[in-house]
């Protein structure tokens, strides 16, 4: 049986994990590598790494990165933030990424999807969704597409984005709620299972998970086939392991080897 | 010993070479991993790994646009009976036809199309991706003292369907049987990516380099 995924995901700044990684025995809790084998060693479904440089001049560090953990890590590695050109998506590729996520030039350009996908193959293709929640009063719910961490409206509905990008071929979907991010009060249920529910392909729920209970409901409730979190695997509130008892005990079927 | 990973435009070759240096590392086998777009290095390898991924036809073009490659592939296997891993599409382009986007030839090793992933419950996404376990059909070398209950990873939305049911050697479950692994003679194929299956990976890469059919 096809297992639900836990995904721990990094915030990459000038080569360094920011907001840091809490493990024990760790030599260097602020290099990505020592975190992706730590996570690697802890059961970590995937690993994510979200450069939040995104400045073109620290690409290369970004691809050193990528390539020192793809050489101790085997397993699937996502890497996004700041792809804009085929060429990055190569170049990512080529350093160790199995698959990039596209956030902004999607947004700016739908063909890029569709141009990726056709090159690369839709397997590699993750399209980064920040949705926040629009609704007026008395009206059904609604979401629009941000980008910009969340600052720059684009009018655009999340539900019919996320079908329109599959359509050309993205693969995954990285779904995050911009009104829970950083909360700890949960994922945006309502808005996972709708566009989980409306699409084909996997969706990533992401944003708001404070506690283990959080990523059960992701899954059961919102219809998501993987659960990415950050700071509360990072600062060691909860371990991958203690993730996926809590997802086992709600009957989620979960890899434990 | 030389392992020669075949580059043709398509695949995760970075992972795959480390992946293979690293299981080599362990198991204490000095074999050298090369990754190669040369046809003579091919015909003089003692192994080679058609990794893959992305569309079959465009697979099938890349591998056609490396003057030589197909047909030193062949021979190296035909003649030389040197063991052969194809991994994910590389695998899938072992059946005779693919029937992504359009009708593209494939090598025609295994006998068989590589089709869409059709699951009974239509609520099952596709890609078929993550973690999932293997079904052993019959007993092979790549498989040995590989515990049942790992797990390996796939992402793939086409699988290949041979026409013999000998050629199967796993199948996973995902809303009906998917072929996970197919052999015949020295050729051996996988659908999931052991690159990227950690434990169960790392050991099959091991068996692979041990491997003297």
């Amino acid at each position: 049986m096809l297992k639900k995924r836990v995904i721990p995901c990094l915030d990459v700044k000038d080569g360094r994990v920011v907001k840091g990684v809490q493990f024990v025995d760790l030599v260097d809790a602020g290099d990505p590598v020592q975190s992706a084998l730590a996570y690697d060693a802890a059961g970590a479904d995937e690993l994510c790494f979200l450069d939040i440089t995104a400045s073109h001049e620290d690409r290369g560090i970004l691809m050193d990165v990528v390539r020192r953990t793809a050489e101790a890590c085997f397993m699937p590695l996502t890497v996004g933030g700041g792809v804009r050109s085929v060429d990055d998506i190569r170049n990512l590729l080529l350093a160790g990424a199995d698959k990039v996520s596209i956030m902004t030039a999607a947004v700016n350009d739908r063909n890029f999807v569709k141009e990726a996908a056709t090159k690369f193959g839709s397997q590699c293709i993750v399209v980064a969704i920040d949705a926040k929640r629009i609704t007026a009063q008395g009206e059904a719910p609604r979401w629009e597409i941000f980008t910009h961490g969340g600052r720059r409206a684009t009018g655009i509905d999340a539900l019919n984005y996320a079908r329109e990008v599959t359509a050309l071929g993205a693969g995954e979907l990285l779904l995050t709620s911009m009104d829970r991010d950083g909360t700890k009060i949960g994922y945006d249920i309502e808005l996972t299972r709708a566009i989980s529910d409306s699409v084909s392909v996997p969706v990533i729920a992401s944003g708001g998970v404070g506690t283990l209970q959080h990523m059960v409901e992701g899954i059961r409730d919102g219809h998501a086939s993987a659960v990415l979190a950050a700071s509360i695997f990072h600062f060691g509130e909860f371990s991958i392991r203690e993730t996926k008892e809590a997802l086992a005990q709600a009957g989620l079927a979960v890899r434990m080897d | 010993m030389t392992t020669a990973i075949i580059d043709y435009g398509s695949g995760n070759l970075h992972s795959a070479q480390k992946a293979f240096e690293q299981a080599a590392r362990t198991q204490g086998l000095s074999t050298q991993i090369l990754v190669t777009s040369d046809p003579e290095a091919v015909r003089n390898a003692d192994r080679i790994v058609l990794p893959g991924v992305g569309a079959f036809a465009d697979c099938r073009r890349g591998l056609d646009a490396v003057p030589g490659m197909v047909e030193a592939m062949t021979e190296t296997v035909f003649k030389k009976a040197r063991p052969f891993l194809g991994i994910c599409v590389g695998m899938q382009l072992l059946a005779e036809r693919g029937l992504e986007y359009e009708t593209s030839r494939g090598l025609g090793w295994i006998a068989g199309d590589t089709v869409r992933i059709e699951p009974r419950d239509p609520a099952l996404k596709i890609p078929h991706m993550g973690w999932n376990n293997l079904s052993q059909k019959r007993a092979h070398p790549l498989l040995e003292g590989i515990p049942e209950n790992l797990h390996a990873y796939f992402v793939h939305s086409y699988h290949l369907k041979p026409t013999n049911q000998s050629d199967i050697v796993a199948t996973t479950d995902y809303g009906g049987e998917l072929t996970a692994f197919v052999a015949r003679d020295t050729i051996a194929g996988t659908q999931f990516h052991p690159e990227k299956s950690q434990k169960l990976g790392l050991a099959l890469i091991a068996n692979f380099l041990r491997w003297a059919p």
